[in-house]
């Protein structure tokens, strides 16, 4: 019963949210009319155009800006996020700027650097720990940005897993085959901690394969266009999602051209 | 809004979650099909072999101009004191010879005064600067980040910092009596205000989206100053540090040259003040050249190297 309930519940809700960024005749529109639910452990993947209001709806659910109306229910704690940008602490090693939100949650000293390690290990920066920032090439701070998130993810409320991740483009920056390997990654520590995910990306074939549900904004204002289940795709029928998914991205993009 | 399910998609709500907050392995042991993977790993580590930009050093050079220029500069300002002493253009109670002055410095050096003299003046310094760092770092964080204190009294504290410190001697005296606490005060009026500055400017420089990164991490707000705000602005706030030392030490000279009693023991100031009352300027020169040479080894001793380091580990190091 419990778990029917969860089942049905929601990680979060976004109700008929707008976000209009200045006033008066200035005012920029970003975001009219957002509806959308995360259920708790869904992996979900907002794909639009470039300035459409993805990184808006991020920071809407993160707390780090509020609606202009309409309403956002989180009843996760505090969503784990990963930035567009790495936005690393230039002070910090890479192994310091990983450990951050572990030292934040309060993680005992033994297991901070344990974990430091091992999510070092896992986006292959296990031997740059100790370099600084403006050290290393922008896709490896990129990955660093990302064990970040992922010790965020998992040990940021006190030293327990979050239960919402909020991801912005996090692999645009790579290349395609480290790119692979930490989709896949992802896709494992998403299994292995039941968090749910809200994913932005550009990549129509990268939502595909990662989401179990695809969500297309349209941009000037957003909106929430259309959805698509696309989860356990492969083969051939994942192309045929794919190619279905970018000619209404088109339509969408083109539309604005009219 | 439409939504469908395309053909061959589960609608299965999500996976089964394993333990909680386990990270699975994946480099220990490789599943079957793991091949590729390592070789791409190897592939992404070559890339980045690539692109890890190279650390450069110092050259011996480099080194050897920073020490040596300064020193022959000094060389030929000394040779063109001798030169118009030589020429006698003013009379000797108004420029005497670099070797009198020498000889005064080496004077007080013997007898052992000279450890007196600094002794009393540095370590009022000191004392002054530290309390001055205790007070004005509160001070700043809340100019920055209190909106009411900082149209309160923001442009107070910015117009102190170009009062001169020695204005408050008359003040201090008339408060304080011819005492430490009189000193102490201006030294502290003179060091607060550029201190504060200091660390609003490094605060206002932050750029926002660490802040940002600092809350969605889950830093509250004490957190937030002690891991991000304060770290983030420390250059500015070495910046206000240096500033303040030197105000620190030209406020304290300026009160010990206008405040002596004997009370107050013989710092440089006082030295200097005797020198004048002796109409005798070997002494004032060989005043003005320890405390020069006090506030500028400080400087180069403590402030640079912090500054250097600071700098340099963040990158910024295109002015070093
Ligand atoms: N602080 C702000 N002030 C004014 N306008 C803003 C602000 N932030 C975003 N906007 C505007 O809101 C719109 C959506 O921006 P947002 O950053 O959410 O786009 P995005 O979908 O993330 O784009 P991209 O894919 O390029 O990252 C843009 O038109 C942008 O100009
Ligand atoms: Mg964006």
């Amino acid at each position: 019963m419990t778990a029917t309930l969860q089942a049905i519940g929601t990680a979060v809700r976004l109700d008929g949210v707008r976000k209009t960024f200045g006033h008066g005749a200035r005012a920029v529109t970003a975001l009219d009319g957002i509806d959308l639910a995360v259920a708790p452990g869904e992996f979900v993947c907002l794909l639009g155009a470039s300035g459409c209001g993805k990184t808006t709806v991020l920071n809407l659910i993160a707390g780090l800006d509020t609606p202009t109306s309409g309403e956002i229910e989180l009843t996760t704690g505090r969503p784990a996020v990963m930035f567009q940008e790495a936005a690393l602490m230039p002070w910090l090693t890479a192994a310091r700027n990983v450990e951050l939100p572990l030292r934040l949650a309060g993680v005992r000293k033994p297991a901070r650097a344990e974990r430091t390690r091992e999510l070092l290990d896992l986006v292959r920066l296990g031997d740059v720990g100790n370099k600084r920032p403006h050290e290393l090439s922008g896709g490896m701070r990129q990955r660093v940005a990302l064990a970040r998130a992922l010790a965020s993810a998992l040990d940021g409320n006190r030293g327990k897993a979050a239960s919402l991740l909020l991801m912005d483009e996090p692999f645009s920056a790579l290349d395609a085959i480290t790119r692979d390997v930490l989709q896949s990654e992802l896709l494992r520590v998403w299994q292995a901690t039941g968090t749910a995910v809200v994913f932005v990306t550009h990549d129509v074939r990268e939502a595909v394969r990662l989401g179990q549900r695809v969500v297309l904004l349209s941009s000037k204002p957003g909106r929430v266009v259309q959805e698509w289940d696309v989860e356990g795709l492969t083969g051939p029928d994942e192309l045929a999602a794919v190619d279905r998914i970018n000619t209404r991205l088109r339509e969408v993009i083109s539309s604005h051209a009219a | 809004m439409r939504r469908e399910t395309l053909p061959g998609a589960n609608d299965a709500a999500g996976p089964e979650p394993t333990e909680n907050g386990a990270l699975p392995a994946s480099g220990v042991d490789p599943a079957p099909g793991a091949k590729p993977t390592d070789a791409a790993a190897a592939v992404g580590a070559g890339l980045d072999a690539l692109d890890t930009p190279p650390t450069g050093a110092r050259t011996g050079r480099n080194l050897f101009r920073a020490i040596a220029s300064p020193i022959i500069a000094m060389a030929i300002a000394i040779a063109v004191w001798q030169f118009l002493w030589s020429q006698a253009f003013w009379p000797e109670f108004q420029l005497p010879a670099p070797i009198a002055v020498w000889d005064q410095i080496l004077k007080v050096v013997d007898s052992g005064e000279v450890w007196e003299f600094l002794w009393v003046s540095v370590h009022r310094a000191v004392i002054g600067f530290l309390v001055s760092v205790a007070v004005a770092t509160p001070l700043g964080l809340l100019l920055a980040k209190v909106r009411v204190v900082r149209a309160a009294i923001g442009p107070l504290i910015s117009g102190l910092q170009s009062l001169p410190s020695v204005a408050w001697v008359p003040a201090a005296v008339l408060w304080f009596g011819t005492t430490d606490a009189a000193i102490y005060t201006v030294v502290l009026l003179g060091a607060v205000p550029s201190i504060a500055n200091g660390l609003v400017a490094g605060i206002d420089q932050i750029p926002p989206i660490l802040p940002r990164v600092g809350k969605v991490l889950g830093a509250g707000r004490l957190d937030s100053a002690r891991y991000i705000l304060l770290p983030a602005a420390l250059p500015g706030y070495l910046a206000g540090l240096k500033q303040g030392w030197a105000f620190s030490w030209r406020s304290l000279m300026a009160a010990e040259l206008i405040a002596t009693s004997p009370e107050l023991g013989v710092g440089l100031g006082q030295y200097l003040h005797n020198g004048m009352s002796l109409s005798d300027m070997s002494m004032v020169l060989a005043g003005i050249i320890l405390i020069f040479l006090v506030g500028v080894g400080i400087e180069l001793a403590v402030f640079r190297p912090l500054e250097r380091a600071v700098l340099r580990a963040r990158g910024l190091n295109g002015a070093m």
